[in-house]
């Protein structure tokens, strides 16, 4: 993976909160169908998340992707490991192994 | 079927030899929507493939972008995939 300055910071981000979630728009004004259906799901499960606006951050946009390896968004990211987007946050959640995941990792749920 | 349709199910089949793909535009779903582009925007694909076996869903989803990444880079601004193993699928 090559560097990027914006790296940095997407590394701060991941590690300053235990879960991140990089989406289009806001958990309250969400933007996109994508977006919307994972800040819900973390929602139900009350779980205590930051999210950041890629709308708002071009730089940022680009970065994750880059930073990922993974073309789009929604992102989710928890102790700064990339979990995936909506599709894997879905069954996961649909499964139980996100609620586990969570748990391993000390996040309370 | 239009462009990019046609491109999604070529590569795929090239790149996975799945045992069954089914390729779901849903872009007018999205109409008026940021991505929407010339009614090829929003995908589903259905994958069911031995190529998936012993994988797991970051693994599988990668190797489905990857192989749409012309496309993720183009047009294609929405892509949800269901991947399974074909003992998964049943």
């Amino acid at each position: 993976m090559t560097d990027q300055p914006i790296f940095e910071r997407i590394r701060d981000y991941v590690t300053k909160d235990d879960v991140v979630l990089f989406m289009k728009g806001t958990p309250v004004f969400p933007q996109c169908g994508f977006s919307s259906v994972v800040s819900q799901v973390l929602n139900h499960l009350d779980v205590k998340y930051q999210s950041y606006n890629v709308l708002e951050d071009m730089e940022l946009r680009e970065g994750i992707k880059a930073y990922s390896d993974w073309p789009t968004i929604p992102q989710l990211y928890v102790k700064g490991e990339f979990v995936g987007g909506c599709d894997i946050v879905k069954e996961m959640f649909q499964t139980g192994e996100l609620q586990s995941l969570l748990t391993e990792k000390g996040v309370a749920a | 079927m239009g462009e990019v349709s046609d491109a999604i199910m070529e590569k795929l089949s090239a790149a996975l030899s799945p045992k069954v793909i089914d390729v779901i535009n849903q872009s007018e779903m999205h109409k008026g929507h940021a991505g929407y582009s010339n009614g090829e925007s929003h995908f589903a694909v259905k994958i069911v493939s031995d190529a998936f076996e012993g994988k797991s869903r970051l693994a599988r989803q990668r190797l489905v972008m990857d192989a749409l990444k012309a496309e993720l880079a183009g047009p294609l601004h929405a892509l949800s995939i269901d991947a399974k193993t074909p003992a998964e699928a049943g």
